[in-house]
């Protein structure tokens, strides 16, 4: 598994004020998440709630290392990646209020985040369905001739399923430039990798389509950041997908509904302890004599208030006017009745 | 001797006495052991059953299918557990095109009882987890496709599909699992998988509905009731093979049918009630049948969209008045 720890990192050349930005980024996830658990339980927010928190690494570094140009698709844990890609954290409250200024004007809810102008193709909540979907946009580049990856973001629930290794095999077939990145947070909603994938290892499964992977830690979001460049350029130059595991964990239960009866409360408060992204980030950056505490108070504080913002913007918003309920279910009029 | 269960307990009594009674009855799906089962169902079975019995499985729809249909003409009985009906979809090749089929294209030599378990159901879980699909299942000859309403039924049906030989579709709804109802104390309380049951009695209007739009349909009759509107009320239980003959006897007395679902009304259950009932019972209708369904839109994750899409008590009652001709306000969608 690929670390940056006791290593040199290509991340850390990047400027004070990215790392920086990576720093805010990962706290404002973090927030973000808190605050939706929060308004999940006042009845502000409905229906599925996938929280993100213990995995904003994953998102923020692999995000960063992307091109504005290429695409990105996701499965329905999906808030991390908006707020990497930049999108308002007030939008994106708003959709999960279900409020007519949301990112897709309250009618996908948590798991069906898009923007259609940062090319972020969707979150989707059919497990794997997705995978496919990033295959043709790998298609359409290359078809095109444009040096765009499309990149997959998917569970490792996901690789058992029959759509993940059709969509491995035709992108391999047709080297494509698809990166598949799974985020292996060790267990599909209550079931532990271990029974449900005959290889533990994700990352190994690509070794079926002769396709070039690599492990990461998850955790660690310079780790996530180099690997995701690296194979970034594999993919742009034109030698097919690259896959990319990168070892994570989520600190909460899978939905807001999970009992959590599958792990026990002391593995959780380990990685809580031990292996939270941010801290080992901020551990980082203080240690390389990068950031001293106050800028990172500084950002905390930034960020406690952008949240409170963005659920007073979620708050006052209204909601979708009734009259669009039968909009956008055809893109072309529709003549007869 | 009878006791007040819920539907989620008459599962789960119907499952465990069904897997104590016949070792060859196990149970497979996605997260039913350690989990617990995503609507409780199966919570404990694992630690009670062992993992040879509840098998946790990957998320692999089209698999455990397929894989129920070959352990079946194998010597056993799989209840095999889809989480919901949307993901019901990644199985439909190993369900229409083999499951429902093996019977009768291989002329009768062999069977396939596998039992699918699976929910519909809704409430802001946006489009791709608010859909109910019976009728796509429902048109599939081989396939027997029940949905019951109470927990009575839910026991009875669920321990005649495990012991039977035909493969079922079972269907379940989140919002109905804490519904209470009487279920006899009897191991081997078995439900014929067929048949309709008249629920309530009455002489203006018909309102056909199963699952949960029963209960829509039973609201909508208490309603009317008070303004001296008598409504019977058909629960359908059984989707494939149907039931026509209790429904067009039902319209025989009243002359008036509303069809009550909670999908697109579209080449849905209540088009082929309709189209079968004129067949039978033309000159009985004193008005159109009204068809109550869901707008036909994916289902939109606000709240108050969402409202406006599912189907209502209020519109069993628009629909109730419209084939009685009475004025109103309300429109029916
Ligand atoms: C085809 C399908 N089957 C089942 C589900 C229910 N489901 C939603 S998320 C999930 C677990 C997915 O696990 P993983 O891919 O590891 O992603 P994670 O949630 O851990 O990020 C399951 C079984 C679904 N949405 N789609
Ligand atoms: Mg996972």
């Amino acid at each position: 598994m690929t670390s940056t720890v006791g290593g040199r990192s290509p991340g850390l050349a990047l400027p004070k004020s990215e790392l920086l930005e990576m720093y805010r980024q990962m706290v404002l996830i973090r927030r973000f998440e808190e605050a939706a658990a929060e308004q999940y339980a006042l009845g502000k927010i409905a229906g599925f709630l996938h929280l993100y928190i213990g995995e904003e690494a994953v998102a923020v570094g692999a995000i960063r290392a992307m091109d504005p140009r290429d695409h990105l698709v996701t499965h329905y844990r999906d808030h991390g990646y908006a707020l990497a890609l930049g999108l308002d954290p007030g939008r994106c409250m708003a959709e999960l209020f279900g409020k007519s200024t949301g990112l897709v004007g309250g009618r996908g809810g948590s798991m069906h985040f898009a923007d259609a102008s940062k090319n972020f193709w969707g979150g989707y909540a059919i497990v794997s369905g997705h995978l496919p979907i990033a295959v043709g946009l790998g298609l359409a580049s290359q078809y095109q001739d444009e040096r765009r990856v499309a990149v997959a973001i998917f569970g490792d629930g996901a690789t058992n399923a029959g759509p993940f290794h059709e969509s491995m095999n035709l992108a391999a077939l047709w080297k494509l430039p698809v990166l598949f990145l799974c985020e292996n947070n060790q267990y599909g909603m209550g079931t532990a990798v271990e029974y449900a994938s005959a290889v533990r290892e994700m990352a190994r499964k690509a070794c079926a389509y002769d396709m070039p992977a690599e492990r990461v830690d998850g955790q660690d979001v310079l780790a996530v950041y180099d690997a995701t460049k690296a194979a970034l350029e594999h993919c742009r130059s034109g030698n097919g997908p690259f896959f990319i595991e990168a070892l994570t964990y989520r600190f909460r239960g899978h939905s807001m509904a999970d009992p959590e009866m599958y792990r026990s409360k002391e593995e959780v408060e380990e990685y809580r302890r031990q292996r939270d992204p941010i801290v080992l980030f901020r551990t980082r950056l203080t240690q390389e004599g990068i950031a001293v505490a106050t800028e990172f108070e500084e950002i905390d504080r930034e960020i406690e208030e952008v949240v409170a913002a963005a659920v007073r913007f979620a708050e006052e918003s209204p909601e979708p006017d009734p009259a669009t309920v039968m909009e956008h279910v055809y893109a072309e009029p529709v003549r007869v009745s | 001797m009878a006791r007040e269960i819920t539907y989620r307990d008459a599962l789960r009594e119907a499952l465990r006495e069904e897997m104590y009674r016949d070792e060859r009855v196990f149970l497979m799906g996605e997260d039913i052991g350690h989990y617990g089962g995503s609507y409780a169902v199966t919570r404990g079975f694992l630690q009670e059953f062992g993992p040879k019995r509840v098998r946790d499985t990957p998320i692999a729809e089209l698999g455990i299918v397929g894989a129920g249909i070959g352990a079946a003409i194998g010597g056993l009985r799989p209840v095999v557990e889809i989480m919901t009906i949307n993901f019901s979809l990644l199985a439909m090749d190993q369900i229409v095109n083999h499951l429902a089929k093996l019977h009768y294209m291989f002329n009768g030599q062999f069977t396939a009882p596998v039992v699918i378990r699976t929910a519909a159901g809704f409430g802001q879980l946006g489009a791709t987890h608010s859909q109910t699909f019976e009728g796509w299942y429902a048109h599939v000859p081989g396939l027997r496709v029940v949905m019951p309403a109470v927990p009575k039924d839910a026991k009875g049906f669920l321990k005649s599909a495990i012991r039977g030989n035909d493969p079922v579709i079972f269907i379940e709804h989140s919002l109905i699992y804490r519904n209470r109802g009487e279920v006899p104390d009897d191991e081997d309380f078995l439900l014929p998988l067929e048949g309709a049951e008249v629920r309530r009695e009455g002489t203006d209007v018909t309102i056909v509905s199963w699952s949960r739009g029963y209960y829509l349909a039973l609201g909508a009759a208490e309603e009317l009731a008070r303004e001296g509107i008598d409504c019977e009320v058909i629960d359908l239980r059984v989707l494939r093979p149907l039931d026509i003959d209790t429904v067009v006897r039902s319209v025989q007395k009243t002359n008036r049918l509303v069809v009550v679902e909670e999908g697109w009304r579209t080449l849905a259950m209540g088009a082929e009630i309709a189209a079968a009932v004129q067949e039978r019972a033309f000159d009985y209708l004193d008005a159109p049948i009204a068809r109550v369904g869901s707008l036909e839109v994916p289902m939109p994750y606000a709240r108050n969209l969402e409202r406006l899409v599912v189907p209502n008590k209020d519109r069993v009652v628009a629909a109730v008045r419209q084939v009685l001709y009475q004025k109103q306000p309300v429109t029916v969608g």
